[in-house]
């Protein structure tokens, strides 16, 4: 199949490669977030570590990804998108977002679905490291944005 | 010298037309022309002086005489022909009652003999389907386990088309004669690679085709037996009685010609061709093996076709190896056409995990390949796992010691 000039450069070149430690090394780590998401016998699995620092803002991304070219362009692309947001702001990143940069085809929809997985895991896990279950009031910096009607928090605040 | 990219390593898909066939069949599309069925002049008569010789070229090859060469579209036809046309000939009992005959085979067949196979099943012919072992060879006391009196075809291909091992066809034979069963082999990438004697392999009926041997698509052969045993097929196509009655149609006779020539070629050829082409595979199997861990050959150790080799590697997705081998035409262990995920059968039924049958290559040499190409080759595969690994995080886990089967994954 073709791909797209975006997911064949990002196969080639792909940015924010690697991690912050092993998992058990950033296991207890406050100020990273883990997000593993896909199984080896589907043929994707996408790891992504973010880097969080005290304001609540991604400071550093990395991503591993086993799975087609499509997959590693949708977790490269992740990495990109996300550094230099806020954790909030992150979580408005949509799939489709994804699907259109890289031009991808209907039978890769799913790819973008596991970037956009990735990038909640990785938050959840950094939220739940820091005794954050709702939406985090303490941080101001999610007050200047829309309110966003996807988060799938608890909106009892 | 650069390279002109990409490199074609698919051989066992098809093959380039050498440019000797090539010429040997253009006069037969433009000068004599005629259907060698046309016995009142010349244009007829040249047309069955080249088939008749295409007959002899071909028969020479395996061993047969010309009178037991049937001529049909290709390997597919005439494994069909082969193996629905024996088993409906030789039935116990007739169409519509059970206990119609006992047919052996295996699983890991191209899919040419499964399915007639399959459709004999659903005739009302009892089928047994061999599965191999790891290193995916079928041995004659695997058949001779599975013989029964009621037995009365054996179809065993001679070399399997995705891992290239070579089954013990000639003792196969001789079991098979000795219980009286017909025996059928796909010998489509076997036939002028190896050498091929039907007399002494014991062989009643068997399938080639002149494309795997650097002849036209669209021609193959099948050979069946003269005497003893005298092998008597149903035809599956009715017209006008060629070719003993076995195969109606006019024959495509530079299609014929120019397999002729290529079985020719190969006969002369051949042995020379296969000792450079064994120590291209070698060499790059073992550059492989030397430089990437987590890496296996698949097939048998030594049983193996000389051009033809099939590599898995751990850890790497096989769309994206594909992608990072791009400039190396070859075949990839998935079935898989982007949507669906099926993991080669073959590889399969030896028992190779659905993450390496993904992630594995086979790559089939053939007349043109050069050490230059096949150096290429092993550079650019070295690369691309390196690239993937570097990106997965399975081979991480694998290299801090964690078993990724153990893993409870967040499926989708």
């Amino acid at each position: 199949m073709a791909y797209s000039d975006k997911v064949v450069e990002h196969y080639q070149n792909p940015r924010n490669v690697g991690s912050f430690g092993a998992s058990k090394e950033v296991k207890d780590r406050s100020d990273i977030g883990v997000g593993i998401v896909g199984a080896p016998e589907c043929g994707d699995v996408m790891q992504l570590q973010i880097k969080v620092d005290d304001d609540g803002m991604i400071e550093d991304a990395k991503f591993k990804c086993f799975g087609c070219g499509s997959a590693i362009a949708s977790s490269s692309l992740a990495t990109e998108w996300i550094k230099g947001r806020s954790v909030d702001d992150a979580l408005k990143i949509k799939n489709t977002a994804i699907v259109e940069e890289l031009s991808l085809p209907p039978v890769k929809i799913h790819c973008s679905v596991l970037a956009e997985d990735s990038i909640r895991s990785a938050i959840a896990d950094y939220k739940k490291k820091n005794g954050v279950e709702d939406h985090d009031h303490d941080h101001d910096h999610d007050h200047d944005h829309d309110h966003d009607h996807d988060h799938d928090h608890d909106h009892s605040h | 010298m650069p390279l002109d990219l990409p490199i074609y390593m698919d051989n066992a898909s098809t093959t380039r037309t050498d440019p000797r066939v090539l010429e040997a069949m253009l006069p037969f599309f433009l000068e004599t022309y005629g259907n060698p069925s046309s016995r009142n002049h010349s244009f007829g008569w040249a047309a069955e002086d080249g088939v008749d010789r295409a007959r002899r070229q071909v028969a020479d090859l395996i061993g047969a005489g010309p009178k037991e060469i049937i001529w049909t579209s290709g390997a597919t036809e005439a494994n069909n022909l082969a193996i629905k046309g024996a088993a409906r000939m030789y039935a116990k009992a007739p169409a519509g009652q059970t206990g119609r005959g006992h047919i052996i085979t295996a699983i890991h067949e191209h899919k040419a003999v499964i399915d007639p196979c399959k459709r004999l099943e659903r005739e009302g012919f009892d089928v047994t389907w061999l599965e191999p072992g790891a290193d995916g060879l079928i041995t004659a006391e695997m058949i001779a386990g599975a013989m029964r009196d009621d037995t009365i075809l054996v179809s065993v291909m001679w070399a399997n088309n995705e891992i290239g091992t070579i089954n013990e066809i000639p003792e196969i034979g001789a079991l098979c004669r000795e219980h009286k069963a017909i025996f059928h082999t796909d010998a489509t990438q076997w036939v002028g690679k190896m050498p091929t004697d039907v007399e002494a392999d014991n062989i009643d009926l068997l399938s080639f085709s002149a494309h795997k041997l650097y002849g036209p698509n669209g021609v193959g052969a099948l050979y069946v037996r003269r005497r003893r045993p005298r092998v008597r097929l149903e035809a599956m196509l009715d017209g006008g009685g060629h070719e003993r009655g076995m195969r109606s149609g006019t024959l495509n006779v530079p299609g014929i010609v120019g397999m002729g020539m290529a079985c020719e070629i190969a006969g002369a050829e051949m042995e020379a061709e296969g000792e450079r082409l064994l120590e291209l595979r070698q060499h790059m199997e073992r550059s492989l093996v030397d430089a990437i861990d987590v890496v296996q050959v698949n097939g048998h150790a030594e049983k193996r076709l000389p051009h033809l080799t099939n590599i898995s590697f751990g850890f790497v997705e096989g769309e994206s190896l594909m992608m990072g081998v791009k400039d190396i035409a070859c075949s990839s262990g998935s079935a898989c056409t982007s949507a669906s995920l099926e993991p080669s059968y073959v590889l399969k039924a030896l028992g190779v995990g659905d993450d390496l049958a993904h992630s594995s290559l086979r790559m089939s040499f053939g007349r043109w390949t050069t050490a230059e190409e096949v150096d290429f080759a092993i550079q650019n595969i070295i690369t691309a796992v390196n690239h993937l690994r570097s990106m997965s995080p399975l081979y991480d886990l694998h290299n801090e010691g964690i078993d990724i089967s153990t893993i409870q994954w967040q499926s989708h």
